[in-house]
């Protein structure tokens, strides 16, 4: 496939369909905010009662997160940053979306090891997803991670759409790409803000359920 | 010649480079400060009495000028880290020392000297003239409109100077990326109500490999060109033009 197609391919699958996953997951997620354990459960229960739900799954987000990770990343080791020389918002932004990008690949790839796929091997169950993620969120280091890389999947997306509406020429001049900038900004914001928010809540002790020693002797330790 | 302030000295640090092939070093040099000197003219100073900083004789640094008003982009290099010309550096407003390298995303001939091929060889694919040439006189052509020719008049401008392409993280050895200012280009050729006959052609280039694809909107460019081109709303303009032709082609043949 020529260059042109495969990279709009690749901007497309951005937002449609990841970013779209991106947000629904964000609102999934926050359901813990809103109904604690109870309401995460019926959430994750509501997602997985689609129906075709694994041939959704591959379609609308295995196949897409394959094609734009795998290129994203080419595309990230062709660029040669140069922020020490041109030290502009718009060039920081650049470094950054490359940044984040990688950061989406190590952290998605090591997010659906822990989760996804540990419920395909039979190690949890959809309904003990809540007290997982309460164990691996309550150990510091992982928190640490999962906080970072939230906020870096935030930015990624919400980043992107202002290089999508660029790159479909649907922002064309100086005025209009501002004005997308404070919106995309604005929209990182509130992304980043519902992650944040709903990882705190899964440290919470509502989603302990009787974790093992180990994990109740770290939370004391962080508190 | 204007009169040397005896005890001023301004201080060059230069980049150097025998051959295309050879490695590069640096080189300094000081000479006497006088009232409005620019990078050309300390370049003419050296060439003149190629003497190094270290009171060495040296070989005279090789460079490439001609308007000397900013207008045919031959003289540009990195100066104190940016590329831009260097007749109208002025030295009064640079910090010292200063640094002056050649743009390295050409291939360096010697010195400061560059090999800008690719800026040309990027006009001719994508196809920026208007093609008048026949065996009879086609006659006067369609009129452009007056707010229309002002902003094509702006892009009219560039004077292929490399600087936009040197700014941008993506033009590099290891893309094939034509750069800014032949995108530009196409923007403005296709606005030509004669040009305009062969927009398709101008985009189907702009289409191929290492085309407008390459852009990752750092806008690095529109913030060195100095002749104040927009180049990232002809980045932009383009990218709707040739999103749409895509689907004109998909949808029509
Ligand atoms: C899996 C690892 C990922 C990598 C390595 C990656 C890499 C990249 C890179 C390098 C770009 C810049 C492309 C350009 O400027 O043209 C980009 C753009 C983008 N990415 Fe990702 N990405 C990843 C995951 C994601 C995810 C999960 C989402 C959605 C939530 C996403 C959404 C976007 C969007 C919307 C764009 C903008 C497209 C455009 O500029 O046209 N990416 N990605
Ligand atoms: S667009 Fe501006 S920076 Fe680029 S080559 Fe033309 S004049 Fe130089
Ligand atoms: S000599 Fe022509 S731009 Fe400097």
């Amino acid at each position: 496939m020529k260059g042109f197609y495969s990279r709009k391919l690749h901007s497309l699958l951005g937002i449609i369909p990841l970013g779209f996953f991106l947000l629904e997951h964000m609102i999934t997620n926050f359901s813990a905010v809103e109904g604690g354990p109870e309401g995460f459960r019926d959430a994750v229960k509501w997602i997985n009662s689609l129906p075709l739900v694994l041939a959704l799954e591959i379609l609308f987000i295995w196949l897409p997160l394959l094609y734009h990770g795998v290129y994203g990343t080419y595309i990230a080791f062709q660029a040669k940053p140069n922020n020490n020389r041109f030290k502009h918002e718009r060039n920081l932004r650049y470094t950054l979306q490359r940044v984040t990008g990688i950061i989406a690949l190590f952290f998605i790839g090591w997010h659906v090891w822990e989760t996804r796929i540990q419920v395909s091997l039979g190690n949890v169950t959809h309904e003990g997803l809540g007290k997982w993620m309460h164990d691996i969120v309550t150990q510091p280091v992982y928190f640490i991670i999962y906080l970072i890389s939230v906020i870096a999947v935030s930015y990624h997306f919400t980043n992107g759409l202002w290089s999508f509406m660029v790159s479909w020429g649907i922002t064309v001049g100086p005025r209009a790409q501002r004005v997308s900038s404070y919106i995309c900004m604005g929209l990182f914001v509130i992304v980043a803000v519902m992650f944040t928010w709903s990882l705190f809540v899964f440290r919470g002790v509502e989603f302990e359920a009787g974790g093992t020693a180990m994990l109740q002797t770290l939370k004391t330790f962080i508190g | 010649m204007a009169e040397t302030t005896a005890s001023k000295k301004v201080k060059f640090i230069i980049t150097r480079q025998d051959d295309p092939k050879s490695p590069s070093y640096t080189e300094e040099f000081e000479l006497g400060y006088r009232p409005g000197m620019n990078v050309i003219s300390a370049l003419m100073e050296i060439q003149r009495n190629p003497v190094n900083a270290g009171g060495k004789h040296t070989a005279p640094v090789c460079w490439e000028s001609n308007c000397l008003e900013e207008v045919c982009g031959a003289c540009s290099m990195v100066i104190n880290g940016k590329p831009r010309q260097a007749c109208a550096a002025l030295v009064d407003k640079l910090e010292q020392p200063i640094r002056i390298e050649p743009m390295k995303t050409f291939p360096v001939v010697r010195d400061l000297i560059i090999d800008r091929s690719r800026m040309f060889n990027a006009l001719k694919r994508v196809k920026a003239w208007i093609p008048i040439d026949g065996t009879y006189d086609l006659g006067p052509g369609p009129r452009m409109a007056e707010k229309k020719r002002q902003w094509a008049y702006e892009l009219s401008k560039c004077m292929t100077c490399g600087v936009c392409l040197e700014a941008c993280p993506n033009v590099n050895d290891k893309t094939n990326f034509i750069g800014p200012a032949p995108i530009s280009q196409v923007r403005l050729f296709n606005a030509h109500p004669t040009g305009e006959m062969n927009a398709e052609e101008r985009l189907e280039a702009l289409m191929e490999d290492g085309g407008i694809e390459g852009c990752g909107n750092s806008q690095n460019c529109v913030r060195s060109c100095p002749k104040g081109i927009p180049l990232t709303t002809s980045i932009a303009e383009m990218n709707k033009q040739t999103t749409k032709h895509m689907f004109k082609r998909w949808l029509t043949s």
